[in-house]
């Protein structure tokens, strides 16, 4: 087996717009990685406290957001798209 | 609808490796995940760490002809034989006359004050996040919880230019003592640990050591640690945590497959209680990558008409080191003493321990206070609860997951072969 590290060219960037602002993140970022990158909570809880991700695997449904109209899509699971747009809770 | 002679749910290396030795005896095969590209969560990523058996896995699929549907998940049974599964724009049903269920675990998360600060992830979490480009050079972290995926993380981290505060390891010195000697029996894994540690060399690892308060103003700011009863604080940005690793029951139960102490029952064929349902991977065991790979390459290999003999002694070992894991890194009874009355226990609901100290049941703490009945279903406070008051989650009903209505309410399309 061999696990090697390989040299990361320079990625171009993609741009999100999130809750009407401009993020641009390097292509190939996964949508919850932006929304934690940038402090925006990605959504308040029932007694209003801000949240963010916590397994990023798609199960603890923490960083589900309004992707491109879908509501409820865990941002975890998708790779940002230029012009995509995010609305967090 | 289509039917499949093989379905696999779960594109991990146990669902890769089944899908490929039943497409490779000329089963037709379908091969269903939530994420876009196979490869679960220990391959996600691919392009930073390249392992030869993925690459290997990946070739042998694109050869084979299997069916591949990313970004899909089952949320219901609705005939017998039928999987429904709800993509980003719809839902399909999908039929089989056997499937191979590769579902994985998930980190296990236990309460504490201070665990819904943002900032505060999963270890395996913080690590997905960092594939998935999360900028993590000159960061401050603490790892901490159980396991060995605390060491492989921060070796991860470690190369990416994050500064390791601190591993925190609950399990007593002893225990980890005693399942460093246990990995002598197991030369591949040892020679992982040793070069996770290497890489990871300038952070302290400690035993018996666990977090006890996160602090911060909606960011994480600092996390306060007792590492054999002394207690200290230590500021970071990002906490990653997580109490080894829980099988994902949910579509197992679905299909009324008998569950033992925690895990899937299988037989030597990694077939279930049920009649045409096989399960590989972590979810009869959580053992790794090799355990994996070899169910699931036995299941698919079963599921094609052929023998998987020759690959039981190479698994029963694996599961053998499963067995270790469970005991080494348990949760120790002191962990639930950190829950105040005021921690939320269920981070759907925001369901405070207090209102859960007087039920009975998972069923009744449902009922009367809501946990557990968010959009996670349980999934994160379900092995909490477990874990705090002794609770089994035992049933799961349709749909699985936070389904839209329109996915539920379709009947399903009635076809003779289904049955």
């Amino acid at each position: 087996m061999t696990r090697s590290v390989s040299t990361q060219p320079e990625i171009p960037n993609v741009d999100l717009i999130i809750n009407d602002h401009l993020v641009s993140v390097p292509s190939g970022s996964i949508v919850a990685a932006a929304l934690l990158h940038t402090g925006i909570a990605i959504r308040e809880s029932v007694s209003g406290e801000p949240r963010g991700p916590l397994c990023a695997m798609g199960i603890c449904m923490e960083c589900a957001a309004i992707v491109n109209g879908v509501p409820r899509v865990r941002t975890c699971r998708v790779i940002a798209q230029q012009g995509m747009k995010v609305v967090t809770g | 609808m289509r039917i499949f002679d093989v379905v696999v749910v779960g594109a991990g290396p146990a669902g890769m490796a089944a899908a490929s030795a039943a497409a490779r005896h000329g089963a037709s095969v379908c091969l269903i995940d939530d994420n876009a590209k196979p490869g679960g969560q220990i391959w996600r990523g691919n392009d930073i760490y390249r392992d030869d058996r993925f690459t290997g896995l990946q070739e042998a699929l694109s050869d084979s002809g299997v069916v591949l549907r990313g970004e899909s998940s089952v949320v219901a049974h609705p005939a017998a034989k039928v999987l429904r599964i709800e993509t980003l724009t719809g839902f399909e049903d999908i039929g089989y006359r056997r499937i191979i269920i590769a579902t994985g675990a998930r980190e296990r998360f236990l309460p504490f004050p201070g665990w819904t600060l943002q900032g505060v992830m999963g270890v395996g979490g913080l690590q997905a996040m960092v594939k998935g480009g999360l900028p993590i050079e000159g960061k401050r972290v603490v790892l901490s919880g159980s396991g060995p995926l605390l060491l492989a993380v921060a070796a991860a981290l470690a190369t990416k230019g994050a500064r390791i505060l601190g591993i925190f390891e609950q399990a007593s010195a002893a225990r980890v003592i005693n399942f460093g000697v246990q990995l002598l029996r197991f030369p591949g894994k040892l020679r992982d640990g040793a070069v996770y540690r290497a890489a990871a060399r300038r952070a302290p690892y400690r035993t018996g050591a666990w977090i006890i308060e996160a602090h911060g103003d909606r960011l994480l700011q600092s996390v306060t640690v007792s590492t054999n009863g002394v207690v200290r604080t230590i500021e970071c940005d990002y906490l990653g945590y997580g109490f080894h690793l829980v099988p994902n029951l949910e579509l197992p139960r679905l299909l009324q497959c008998q569950i033992r102490s925690g895990y899937v029952d299988v037989s030597e064929t990694q077939g279930t209680s049920v009649p045409g349902v096989y399960c590989a991977g972590e979810s009869t065991g959580v053992g790794g990558l090799e355990k994996a790979l070899c169910e699931g390459e036995i299941a698919g290999l079963i599921c094609a008409g052929q023998s998987g003999s020759h690959l039981y002694k190479r698994r029963d070992r694996q599961a053998r080191f499963a067995k270790h894991l469970d005991r080494a890194f348990a949760p120790r009874p002191e962990l639930k003493k950190l829950v105040t009355p005021d921690t939320f226990v269920c981070r759907c609901e925001d369901v405070p321990r207090r209102a859960l100290d007087a039920m009975h049941s998972w069923r009744e703490a449902k009922l009367q206070t809501r946990c557990g009945m968010g959009p996670c279903q349980g999934r994160i406070c379900g092995p909490a609860t477990e874990f705090l008051f002794g609770w089994n989650s035992e049933h799961a009903r349709p749909p699985v997951l936070p389904a839209r209505v329109s996915t539920i309410a379709c009947p399903v399309e009635v076809s003779r072969d289904t049955v």
